[in-house]
């Protein structure tokens, strides 16, 4: 007996090692749908749209909506609020890329990059912070922007992170006029 | 280690016949009736009994809180006020509930400084000590999930900022976060597979607290003298010396809970979360459940998100090195002159980095909270191993029962 084992080792070692292998590849296998079933189902994925009338937005004042269970900011700037936006020099931001979905990945943060294409005054942007997800104030911080009251991030009024722990400026989400009065979101 | 003075004999025919086939109550009444504790320990060694009692009273009062409440982000509010108006009784029992979590910290906060002080986590107990923390860490997370089920405004934003936490990862945070939430924003799939989980984990950590008791029991129970005991004459057997100083301990315990439940139920919570959770609207003011202040004060005091959430990390982390990190061969901090008052201003700097988590993120409270933060990872990483080094401790008394007994006495006993 002892001989054998020593004489002929193969078979054993072969069938240990592939057993082995079966197992591994089976258990990963099986891992897989236990781990996916966490991620977003379809109906979550589903690509909702939302559509806004923002016609009755006056100068100045803004309207929060629901988009993907997110809210979304739709502000209307004064004059004065786009100037101040615009006068910023890129070197002064901390976050530089414009975080557009209506734009490539690399566009800078200028504020014509900001708006919404083809209306200078509006802005629309996903109303969470980019820190850890708080929902930022209106018209309010340092930067006359917005500010998140969690753990203190001040926005400039063209929604970029200018001060506190949020490392980016808030994303834009995908937006486009479907009437000279209606914006869609998504 | 001291043998227990006799063996178990079952008595009757049936506890024969069960012992002889599954020795489980040969088990029990090694570890809990004959087993040779050491008879000098303090009430700071009761805390681990009261934390057995208060994991089983969570699991009692939520199996039951379980029949009532309903997991979906429509009808989570309204259920929970249903338990408080409609269910028989069930304001008391969501109540137990609520505040047997902080009074479950409480206790724990307590265990882990005893700990800390008597050098509880010295050779040969390192493995005891990580399974303590493991435990911590395990209580954490299901205070968490269970504080996302009542869906209040806190619920919500806790659970929000928490999940947002692992975002800060390079590269995979993003999808981390939609993997843990279930979506891009917590909502009821969060809400369910939270519930799931604050179910679930309780009964992990009972399975750890066995192992802790196994790690516990190898080498015996450590002391505030922090001398192994040498003779079976430092040993008492834990029943009915421990039962009844555990059990005195237990019910002064549960008394102060009671007070509390029925006199101040809402005392350690946010009136914020009898608001119903709003995804559009945050707070002014959050902040997490009084016993996580600490950590949260770490997380702001560093001005970058990954730096956060990197410093949160490491504060627990930390805990596990414990044992490697204090150099000081002596255990206990009643013979380490300057070990001891280096404990007091640990204590007194948790104190106040819980007192600064609740506070805004402004001005003054976030400079303290940098110093504090400094100071806290200071104590482990600097304080633990030089101390050991440079410190001359008191001289040990030669058996744990000199501090206690006439002198002369723990000799003339050993001789016995
Ligand atoms: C380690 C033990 C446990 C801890 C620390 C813990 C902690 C908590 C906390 C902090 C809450 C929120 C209380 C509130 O503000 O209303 C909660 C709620 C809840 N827990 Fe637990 N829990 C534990 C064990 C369990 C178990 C074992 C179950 C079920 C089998 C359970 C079921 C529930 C339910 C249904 C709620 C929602 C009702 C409510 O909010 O009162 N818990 N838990
Ligand atoms: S979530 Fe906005 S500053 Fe932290």
């Amino acid at each position: 007996m002892a001989e054998s084992d020593t004489a002929d080792p193969s078979r054993r070692d072969f069938l240990y090692i592939a057993t082995g292998a079966v197992g591994a590849v089976g258990v990963t296998a099986v891992a897989w749908p236990f781990i996916a079933q966490m991620n977003p189902d379809a109906a979550a994925l589903a690509l909702a749209t939302t559509e806004v009338d923002v016609s009755s937005i006056a100068p100045g004042m803004s309207i929060t909506v629901k988009w993907r269970g997110k809210p979304v900011f739709i502000r209307n700037r004064t004059p004065a609020e786009i100037e101040a936006a615009k006068a910023v020099p890129l070197s002064d931001l901390r976050d530089r890329t414009a975080r557009n979905a209506n734009l490539p990945d690399d566009a800078t943060a200028d504020d014509a990059n900001r708006g919404v294409a083809g209306n200078e005054a509006l802005i629309i942007m996903i109303g969470v912070c980019t820190h850890l997800g708080c929902v930022p104030l209106g018209q309010q911080g340092d930067y006359g922007g917005w500010f998140c009251p969690c753990h203190g991030s001040h926005y400039d009024t063209a929604g970029r992170i200018r001060q506190g722990p949020a490392p980016e400026n808030l994303q834009i989400p995908p937006v486009a006029f479907v009437s000279d009065s209606v914006v869609r979101i998504g | 280690m001291i043998k227990p003075l006799y063996k178990y004999e079952p008595k009757n025919g049936f506890t024969r016949w069960l012992d002889a086939r599954l020795p489980v109550l040969t088990l029990i009444h090694g570890s809990f009736v004959v087993f040779p504790t050491p008879r000098n320990l303090n009430y700071w060694y009761s805390f681990g009994a009261i934390l057995t009692v208060m994991l089983a009273s969570q699991i009692v009062t939520g199996i039951v809180l379980a029949m009532h409440y309903i997991p979906h982000t429509s009808l989570a509010f309204a259920s929970v006020e249903d338990i408080m108006r409609n269910v028989n009784f069930g304001w008391l029992l969501r109540y137990l509930h609520a505040n047997g979590a902080s009074f479950f910290f409480i206790a724990v906060y307590i265990h882990m400084f005893r700990g800390l002080y008597y050098g509880s986590y010295k050779e040969p107990r390192e493995v005891l000590w990580i399974l303590g923390v493991l435990l911590y860490v395990l209580m954490v997370a299901t205070a968490f999930f269970g504080y996302v089920l009542p869906w209040g405004q806190m619920s919500f934003w806790a659970a929000t900022v928490i999940t947002n936490l692992f975002g800060a990862i390079p590269l995979i945070g993003e999808s981390i976060t939609t993997w843990l939430l279930g979506g891009f924003s917590v909502d009821s799939p969060t809400l369910n597979r939270f519930y799931s989980l604050h179910y679930l984990l309780p009964f992990m950590i009972a399975g750890v607290v066995v192992l802790h008791i196994w790690a516990l029991h190898v080498p015996g129970n450590g002391n505030p003298v922090g001398i192994q005991v040498r003779v079976p004459q430092d040993t008492v057997p834990f029943h009915p010396y421990y039962t009844v100083k555990d059990g005195l301990a237990i019910v002064v315990f549960l008394f102060v809970l009671a007070v509390v439940v029925f006199y101040q139920p809402n005392a350690l919570s946010h009136p914020d979360n009898y608001i119903p959770a709003d995804p559009l609207k945050t707070p002014a003011h959050i902040v997490p459940e009084w016993y996580l202040l600490p950590f949260y004060a770490i997380l702001r005091a560093v001005p970058s998100k990954l730096g956060g959430v990197l410093a949160l990390g490491a504060a627990i982390f930390v805990l596990f090195l414990v044992p490697w990190l204090d150099t000081s061969r002596v255990r206990s901090a009643t013979y380490r002159p300057i070990y001891r008052q280096f404990f007091w201003i640990f204590v007194i700097t948790c104190v106040g980095l819980t007192w600064l988590g609740s506070q805004p993120p402004e001005g003054g409270y976030v400079i303290a909270g940098r110093i504090l933060t400094i100071y806290y990872f200071l104590h482990f990483l600097v304080v633990l191993p030089v101390v050991g080094l440079v410190e001359k401790p008191k001289p040990l008394p030669a058996s744990i029962n000199d501090p206690v007994l006439p002198p002369g006495e723990s000799v003339r006993q050993a001789a016995e």
